[in-house]
């Protein structure tokens, strides 16, 4: 790439990798994705091969979308928004460019065993150890730059993005550890330090933990940024950010019993996951509300910028998820939607609706400035992606919804002798129809993310032609 | 730390809890109030003063809480501290209600015990042969066969690889209802003993002896010669003409039903894996899972699918 975009100040060669690696990801999970959707629908797909059986490529699905496409994303956009809030350079270039490498050694680490079956068997914590052991160094990393960053800052105050960037690094790293904590046996192979129910109570402080830091806090670092810069408009409440920043990050550390609802784990700890759930919808919608609201007066660039428009519906479907995650750790309403599709609707309902959509309006925000442009090649494109992305979000989560109630209702019918009504095999005969709709909402979505990159080569095509310096905005 | 993990915690880890929830939740709702005011409300006209910092560019206005977030804050904490009163969570307290889920479990089981168990026990006194013509307990008994027994022998009952097919006549242990009834009750564990120490000629001998008790020997010599190896070691319990034993669940060599055929397996290669390797048969005991009345009833469906249409 050209020197001619070097920022004088800033160090943007790390965004730029980091930001078309998102890209990149970001097909190749949700190519995943519709494999697997397809798999659901027609199992010969498995092509009766152990490598690409579902249960070798679900979590390879998992962690390319949550890690390679999420995490690219979070590390492009918190080392973007560090230094333009910061008005300052990284702390170290050089520590910047290994956090690039070894993440992206341990995403290619994660696509070679995964499929082999070399897994830790630990639900978005699959890598094992000897990987697990590189991620927690770069995570390390990362975390000295991000923060080192901060404290040589030039600002007095440090922007409300930083304290949701600088969580979500913190705890990541605490979370990582601690949950992969194991005692090595082979160099691919190694067995959890805890066992039993601590172990299912780790591994779930650890998955809800990845849910609230990883894919709500690090994205909300991404909106408090993206939205009002995107909106060109002030943020709607300092207060409201202080209240729920602290709220969130509190509360959210004990919500993960609410994934093992009526089990082995203690009554008494299943309830305190239950009501810090419920405690947590409020400190959760601080933030929609605060990205919400500073849109007013500017909704009339709804009609014109397809960006912000993935930037508000992002908060919408951010909204609606963190509303449904509390009902469903209702014991109540868990015992209905609990091991149901239900829960891989809710998931996605956050992962395409909110992660997915707040990351591209970003990236479409980000990517032209890391070019020296002023736009992408096509706002047109940026606006069919948008409309591709929302209706396969809708078409995902409707479907799933559709099929968790219907697999709920139909485990739980008895004939008037207490005879169950259905036999499993039935019910997974019922959720087939759902499956293809699934699968249409998953094609929409991968469609969306082609023209994506279409456009963004485009951009990236056009600048090294014009060979523009970058914009010297402070 | 099972003092740590019980349902019945030690004192210190009980009030250890306690203290950090209550702390969780006090600091959670003192943060809400503590910041309920805001001295930049919007001025008569309505404008709005920023916090006065801006981030590369970004202001900050510094609105109120809205009204409606904040009494659902309120809410759901009030809620919280409720649900804590009632039901088990603040350590060792069990709540005023007395909930637990082993206790929901147990009056939710014997409350369809009571309600379900006089249906079974009607027809607990009715002998198998005349159960199977009673269309209504046969309709009971296919929903228990299909939620208990199709997960293995499959929907139609027709069995699989390594499990028996229950519509057709051959039994391994018997098929009257005294036996179906005890295979059912208290499982079945058929053990085929492996033979490799017998040496690779044995075993290719015995192979072909195996096939032509069927009529299927694709080697009449070996087939000869393997004929003295059953004798010494394969008639005491498959019986000398290869009929088998029921008494010890050993299957009749000579009905062409082959039980450990895979799928796309010769029946000559299934026939040396067994005797190279062996095999485990295993049907769980149910009589503790589903009870004697649902037992005798999936015993009489078992029994109807073999008997001729009425």
């Amino acid at each position: 790439m050209s020197t001619a975009f070097e920022h004088p100040t800033y160090n943007y060669k790390v965004v730029r990798q980091f930001s078309i690696m998102t890209v990149v990801w970001g097909i190749v999970g949700m190519a995943l994705g519709v494999i697997l959707a397809a798999q659901l629908v027609w199992p010969e797909l498995n092509l009766g091969l152990p490598w690409t059986s579902f249960g070798r490529l679900r979590p390879l699905h998992t962690n390319a979308v949550i890690f390679a496409f999420g995490g690219s994303a979070l590390f492009a956009t918190s080392y973007y928004v560090v230094q333009r809030t910061c008005q300052v350079r990284l702390i170290s270039d050089k520590l910047a460019a290994f956090t690039f490498w070894g993440y992206q050694a341990v995403i290619l680490c994660a696509v070679a065993t995964l499929p082999l079956g070399l897994t830790e068997v630990k639900e978005y914590a699959e890598l094992e150890w000897p990987i697990d052991i590189l991620l927690a160094v770069v995570w390390v990393s990362y975390a000295i730059v991000f923060l080192g960053t901060v404290k040589i800052r030039k600002t007095s105050h440090i922007y409300v993005a930083n304290w949701f960037f600088a969580a979500f690094i913190l705890t990541v790293a605490v979370l990582h550890i601690v949950n992969s904590a194991a005692i090595p046996v082979t160099a691919t192979y190694s067995i959890s330090l805890y066992s039993g129910a601590i172990d299912a109570m780790v591994q779930w402080w650890y998955g809800h933990n990845a849910v609230g830091f990883f894919l709500t806090a690090g994205f909300l670092g991404m909106m408090y940024y993206f939205v009002p810069k995107q909106a060109e408009r002030p943020v709607y409440s300092y207060r409201l950010s202080i209240v729920h920043f602290w709220a969130l990050i509190m509360v959210y550390m004990w919500a993960g019993p609410h994934h093992l609802h009526y089990t082995a784990l203690p009554n008494w700890a299943q309830s305190l996951g239950m009501v810090m759930s419920i405690i947590l919808l409020a400190p959760s919608w601080g933030g929609m509300i605060n990205g919400m609201m500073t849109l007013s007066g500017a909704w009339h660039k709804l009609r014109t910028d397809p960006t912000l428009r993935f930037l508000v519906v992002a908060l919408s479907f951010y909204g609606m998820s963190t509303f449904e995650g509390p009902m469903m750790a209702v014991k109540t309403v868990n015992a209905l939607s609990h091991y149901t599709d239900w829960t891989i609707g809710h998931v996605h309902a956050g992962a395409l609706g909110w992660v997915a959509m707040i990351t591209i309006g970003s990236m479409y925000h980000l990517i032209p400035r890391l070019f020296g442009q002023s736009e992408m090649y096509s706002v047109k494109l940026v606006a069919v992606h948008f409309w591709l992305a929302t209706i396969g979000t809708v078409l995902y989560i409707a479907a799933m919804w559709v099929n968790g109630i219907l697999q709920g209702l139909m485990w739980r019918a008895i004939n008037a002798d207490g005879t169950l009504m259905y036999t499993f095999v039935e019910t997974v005969e019922a959720s087939g129809p759902g499956y293809i709709v699934r699968l249409i909402g998953g094609l929409f979505w991968v469609t969306g993310m082609l023209i994506m990159a279409v456009n963004v080569a485009m951009t990236v095509k056009g600048s090294a032609k014009s060979g523009a310096p970058l914009p010297q905005t402070a | 730390m099972n003092t740590l993990w019980g349902d019945a915690l030690s004192g210190f880890w009980s009030a250890w809890i306690i203290v950090i929830t209550l702390g969780t939740i006090g600091f959670a709702f003192w943060l809400l109030w503590a910041n309920r005011k805001t001295d930049k409300r919007p001025d008569a006209d309505g404008t709005v003063e920023t916090t006065g910092h801006t981030a590369d560019g970004i202001a900050e206005y510094d609105n109120p809480l809205p009204r409606w977030w904040f009494q659902l804050y309120v809410a759901t904490v009030i809620f919280s501290l409720g649900y804590l009163v009632l039901y088990p969570g603040l350590g060792n307290f069990a709540g005023v209600l007395g909930w637990s889920q082993e206790g929901q479990w147990e009056k939710e089981v014997a409350q369809a015990e009571q309600r379900f168990t006089p249906i079974f026990e009607k027809y607990q006194e009715i002998p198998v042969p005349e159960l199977i013509k009673d269309a209504e307990a046969m309709q009971i008994a296919e929903r228990i066969f299909l939620n208990n027994c199709a997960i293995c022998h499959g929907s139609n009952a027709k069995g699989g690889y390594g499990f028996p097919n229950l519509t057709d006549t051959d039994w391994l242990y018997g098929g009257e209802p005294e036996h179906i009834v005890a295979t059912i009750e208290n499982g079945r564990n058929g053990l085929m003993p492996s033979w490799q120490q017998l040496g690779a000629d044995n075993i290719e001998n015995l192979t072909q002896h195996v096939l032509s008790l069927s009529g299927q020997a694709e080697d009449a010599e070996r087939a000869d010669k393997g004929g003295a190896v059953f004798g010494s070691v394969c008639a005491a319990c498959h019986s000398p003409d290869g009929t088998g034993n029921q008494a010890l669940g050993a299957p009749n060599l000579t009905d062409e039903t082959w039980l450990y055929q895979a799928p796309g397996q010769s029946l000559a290669d299934s026939i040396r894996q067994t005797l190279r390797n062996g095999r485990n048969g295993h049907m769980p005991a149910q009589a503790a899972y589903i009870g004697e009345e649902r037992v005798h009833l999936v015993a009489a469906y078992v029994y109807s699918l073999s008997q001729p249409a009425q």
